[in-house]
């Protein structure tokens, strides 16, 4: 398989990146040669085989569903590169 | 007063506890030599007030007989470890100017053990590079040189930085994270150890993520004991990571030990490939010279899914890294660009402009092979693979105790020189089959090449098993007897 600028442009759209049409057909010959060099994997036989999801074997752990922190909003915030009135503020969404 | 900076943690350590110095002077000529070295770019963050504030402490800790594992020792911190108070940018530009209001379980650990900090380690964007090349802060310049020859070097990556600092004796040791090969490679490439533990074994809490499946931190150090030490105290489970493995941490160090009688060394017969310096085969074979002059007995084995290793590592840790950088909105933290209006182009804005070549290349290259009617035909098909790959050392193991290994497939090159995506990935070529398996596994340095650059050695363990990865090490130093450093012209 291999891509071609318009995919490379709704996969730039899918992963939230503004890019220029010069920056789009410079990355689908990258993108390509990366996308035909891991199809080599396609060679390997992989019938009944489960795909590895833990590399190290262990049963995830369940903690008591209790509140083990907060009351922490203004370090929460303090990083933020706009809050007001104690909440992260983004350019308005709803009309 | 002694040269200080020459000297090796456990030094440091016998050295500040029996007297002969105090944790302030190992402080002060550490913090010197962080500022002499500025050419080197190793820092993105100098932090001498925290190594001398760390370093009063532990004076008074040893005056009331309280003195942590590691007091008075100052490191350096790769600049993916969340520090309270402390830039942390992860060598990004869209994390430029955040400062975390909490800390890395991994740093918590080192300071509780009566480490201090000298400043925070320059590294390739996110950890994605093998050169340093794609930090935003400008690349780390490698204090090593070709004989003969000023040309700039870059010291491996993605831990470049932490390799550079303690090949230029600017720090004693360094934290370093590696997801396929970013401690061990740049290890390699400027002379010193690195190792990568279990899985598990160090917390990822607070560590900035790449890929959370392989991602791992671990030690460096000019000394395989010094890993052993630094390695102690960073390890240990912590319910706040839901991968960390809930066991007690061994004490590598007092265990440390070279005699490998008994031991069988497997030498798999897939990594002898086209297109290796022959320095570094014939450094290969002498390592295996080396470990049966410990005692161990050589034994070929065969990992079958080598090949395969890079390319599954090629669309498995995109895929989890496309998935991680979805936080960098410009919301919480970092770097905002307001777009052309609304919230999506500001989050498309925030993320062309913060993000370099190579994070936007993986995160494309992520989102394509886990989006709708490719994911099965990549992103599941790689799991399975890496299944396979998991399998090949299971089976390995039963016929050996250690896999002996070059570290990577060459000494380290000129900066610009390798501009090539794909011939960058290939310098993992050697590591990435132990990150995919979540083993242990560890770069010693074994000898120059030709050139008068150092190559490493890699050893790789069975789960758990860091133990006799330490002790090959241990056994390869004693008999390598690389004793060389860089010569200063910074």
């Amino acid at each position: 398989m291999s891509v071609n600028t318009q995919q490379v442009r709704h996969i730039a759209k899918l992963a939230r990146i503004a890019m220029s049409d010069g920056e789009l057909e410079r990355l689908v010959p990258e993108l390509n040669a990366i996308i035909g060099w891991v199809e080599q994997l396609a060679e390997v036989n992989t019938e009944g085989v489960e795909p590895l999801t833990a590399v190290i074997d262990q049963k995830l752990r369940l903690r008591d569903d209790v509140v083990t922190d907060g009351n922490i909003r203004d370090d929460i915030l303090a990083n933020s590169p706009e809050a007001q009135h104690g909440f992260f503020a983004v350019p308005k969404v709803i009309e | 007063m002694s040269e200080l900076t020459t000297k090796t943690i456990a030094e440091l350590r016998d050295g500040f506890r029996g007297g002969e110095f105090t944790a302030r002077e190992i402080a002060e000529q550490h913090n010197a030599a962080v500022v002499a070295a500025r050419t080197l770019n190793a820092f993105t963050v100098e932090t001498p007030d925290e190594a001398l504030a760390a370093a009063d402490a532990a004076d008074l800790a040893r005056s009331s007989g309280k003195a942590g594992p590691l007091a008075g020792i100052p490191l350096g911190i790769k600049d993916l470890f969340a520090t309270r108070g402390v830039d942390t940018t992860a060598g990004s530009k869209i994390l430029s100017g955040f400062r975390p209001t909490y800390e890395s379980t991994v740093t918590a650990n080192l300071r509780k053990a009566g480490a201090g900090m000298l400043g925070k380690l320059n590294m390739d964007e996110f950890a994605m590079g093998s050169s340093n090349e794609t930090s935003a802060y400008g690349p780390v310049i490698s204090p090593w040189r070709r004989k003969g020859s000023n040309v700039g070097l870059t010291p491996g990556g993605s831990s470049g930085g932490s390799a550079a600092a303690v090949a230029a004796s600017i720090a004693p040791g360094a934290t370093g994270t590696d997801t396929g090969g970013s401690i061990r490679q740049p290890a390699a490439f400027a002379g010193i150890c690195g190792i990568k533990p279990t899985y598990g074994r160090c917390s990822r809490w607070g560590i900035v993520a790449f890929a959370s499946s392989l991602d791992q931190a671990g030690s460096m150090a000019r000394t395989v004991r010094d890993c052993a030490v630094l390695l102690e105290a960073m390890a240990g489970f912590d319910p706040q990571d839901s991968t960390s493995l809930d066991l007690p941490v061994p004490e590598w160090e007092a265990k440390l030990s070279s005699d490998l009688k008994g031991m069988r060394v497997g030498i798999p017969k897939e990594y002898r490939i086209d297109g290796v310096p022959q320095d570094i085969n014939a450094l290969w074979d002498r390592g295996i010279e080396w470990l049966k002059d410990a005692g161990a007995t050589p034994v070929e084995i065969s990992l079958p899914h080598t090949k395969y290793a890079l390319p599954t590592y090629y669309i498995i840790a995109p895929a989890e890294a496309s998935s991680n950088l979805a936080r960098y909105d410009g919301v919480r933290y970092g770097l905002r660009v307001e777009g052309e209006g609304g919230l999506d182009s500001m989050y498309a804005a925030t993320r062309a402009e913060g993000f370099g070549a190579e994070v936007k290349r993986r995160i494309m290259i992520g989102t394509y092979v886990l989006s709708a009617g490719f994911y099965d035909a990549y992103f599941t098909k790689a799991q399975r693979v890496r299944a396979l790959i998991k399998q090949d050392f299971r089976k390995a193991f039963e016929s050996c105790e250690l896999i002996l290994t070059p570290t990577a497939p060459s000494a380290a090159f000129g900066i610009g020189e390798t501009t090539d995506p794909l011939a960058m990935y290939l310098n993992d070529v050697f590591a990435v089959p132990a990150s995919l398996a979540g083993l242990p596994a560890m770069s010693v340095p074994g000898g120059l090449d030709e050139q008068g650059l150092p190559l490493g050695l890699h050893l790789i363990g069975n789960e758990l098993d860091e133990q006799i990865v330490l002790n090959a090490g241990l056994a390869i130093e004693q008999r390598a007897g690389f004793t060389h450093r860089p010569e200063k012209w910074w």
